[in-house]
Parts: structure tokens; C-alpha cells; sequence
């Protein structure tokens, strides 16, 4: 946690000072106050300046921004940046670099091992409950797409042979991407099954 | 490979200092020994090894230079 002490004519002086030197605004910080100082007779004689110590406010969002980066700049040694975007509770981490291939590994699994881990580091720093999105180079989207093509073609499949379909399987928010892809198609019927991490999504026909 | 291994466990536990990584290398596999404080053997596992499970997914994808298989042992 970064802290200054800082000291000014007033506790106003003095703070505008600490902040000057960290490099913020007042409301990223806490400000503790050592002395409020006096002003002295005619400001001349036994005047005493005022003491503050100012400390930044440590970010929870900003703490899992900084372990996700330490965690890549170990994995690929090389430089990666990353974009973030916080709505409400979820927090969306784009990654740029190199190796992402690396990063994301077969089926996203690696990508979603960092995820899951920044989650838990983020909701054990922070108060609330946040949804954490790790991605790279548009990965999400072209596995949704996947996704949604998969789902299509196996719903398809489930109606011509009239059985039950097994999907490999999948963390929660694939599962959901799969059974939304389905929920407007009347010819079959979708659900999860088994417990994680084997819990797949299974498609049957529907009964008439 | 020990950096990356510090790097994902430390801001988990509430005991930073209190983590080592030890090292052994056998004819065809490096085994890499971790343990944490006491209390924070539950932080590093999760609730049916969620957590230890996705620490190892991340250290051994990261293993692409080394001919041997890697393995990491927690406590």
C-alpha cells in the first residue's frame, strides 16, 4: 500500500500536498490527520504546521488487474497488456501479447484456470461478489460462435435418430450458451447432467 | 517456473511469507513441492480441489520448453 506523510499550512494544504506527490484524486485515499497544527498569533509565533498521513485506497478490481498481469508476465515471459471493462459486478479482462495460443490452450482450458483464479482472488479482496471474464484475442466470441454452431447441428441430430445427445463436457457459462442457443427450438428439450467438472449438457426430443 | 508458481499463489493466502517451493528433478520428471502455512492449505486446494486443480492446468501449460513432465505436489 503506497502512504505518504505530507505537511501544510492546513489539513487541506497538507492533503492537497500528499495527493500532488501519489499521484491521485482525494477520492482514492484514506487520510488519517497527526496534528491540525495552529495558525499562531498574527501567523507569526507559535504557529505549527499540519501533519496528514494519506494512504491509496487499495482497489480490489485493480489488486486482481495486477495479479492477472504478474500471472502472465510469469507464464509467457513475455509483455502482455491488458484492457479492462467493469460492469456492475462482472469484470472483463482482454489480454494482448504474445503466446496467446499458449494462454488459451486447448478448449480455452488454461484461459479458464487463470479465470477462475482471479475470481477467487478478486471475491476473497473484495466485499461484493464480482464475475470475473478473463479473454484473449476475441476468444469468447469465436467459441461462442462454435458453441452455438455445435449446439444447432447436435439439436438437428437428437430429433433424425430420436435419442438422447451428450455434449462433452463444460464450465457453467458454456453450458448456458448451449441451452440458450436451444430454448426457442420446440423439436427438443435441453438440460445439464453429472457434477462439475463433468457436468455436460445433454439434448433429448421432445415429448408429444 | 518457481516465480510463476509464487506469483498465482501468493495473493490467495493470508500467510505470503510462509510459502516455499521446493524443487526435484528426476530422470524424466520435475517435481515441484509447494507448501503454505497451515491455514492456508484450504485456500490452495478449494472446495474439491477446484483451485489446486486449476493451478496445476495454468503451471503445466506453461511447461512447453522442458522435454520433461512437470509435476506440482501441494503439501
Amino acid at each position: 500500500m503506497r502512504q505518504v506523510t505530507a505537511s501544510g499550512q492546513t489539513v487541506e494544504d497538507a492533503v492537497q500536498s500528499a495527493l500532488k506527490q501519489l499521484n491521485t484524486t482525494e477520492d482514492q485515499v484514506n487520510v488519517e490527520v497527526i496534528d491540525e497544527g495552529k495558525k499562531g498569533i498574527l501567523g507569526l509565533f507559535g504557529s505549527k504546521r499540519a501533519i496528514v498521513k494519506v494512504s491509496v485506497a487499495e482497489n480490489p478490481i485493480q489488486l486482481a488487474e495486477d495479479y492477472l498481469l504478474n500471472i502472465l508476465t510469469n507464464f509467457t515471459e513475455e509483455k502482455v497488456s491488458v484492457e479492462r471493462t467493469v460492469q456492475g459486478t462482472s469484470v472483463y479482462f482482454e489480454l494482448t501479447g504474445k503466446h496467446m495460443a499458449m494462454v488459451i490452450g486447448k478448449r480455452g482450458q488454461t484461459l479458464n484456470a487463470i479465470q477462475y483464479l482471479v475470481q477467487i482472488m478478486l471475491n476473497r479482496k473484495s466485499n461484493e461478489r464480482h464475475q470475473v471474464i478473463v479473454d484473449a484475442e476475441g476468444y469468447r466470441e469465436r467459441r461462442k460462435q462454435t458453441l452455438v454452431q455445435l449446439a444447432h447441428r447436435l439439436a438437428d441430430k437428437a430429433t433424425s435418430i430420436n435419442k438422447h445427445v451428450s455434449l462433452e463436457p463444460m464450465p457453467s457459462f458454456e453450458r448456458k450458451i448451449i441451452h440458450s442457443a436451444l430454448q426457442d427450438n420446440q423439436k427438443i428439450e435441453t438440460y445439464s447432467d453429472g457434477t462439475d467438472p463433468h457436468r455436460h449438457v445433454v439434448i433429448r426430443p421432445s415429448k408429444r | 517456473m518457481e516465480a510463476l508458481i509464487k506469483s498465482i499463489v501468493k495473493p490467495l493466502v493470508d500467510n505470503p511469507n510462509e510459502i516455499s517451493v521446493e524443487v526435484k528433478e528426476e530422470a524424466s520428471k520435475v517435481i515441484y513441492h509447494l507448501t503454505v502455512h497451515s491455514e492456508d492449505v484450504g485456500k490452495v486446494i478449494g472446495k474439491n480441489g477446484r483451485i489446486a486443480k486449476a493451478i496445476r492446468t495454468v503451471v503445466y501449460a506453461a511447461n512447453t520448453d522442458s522435454k520433461k513432465r512437470i509435476f506440482l505436489d501441494i503439501m
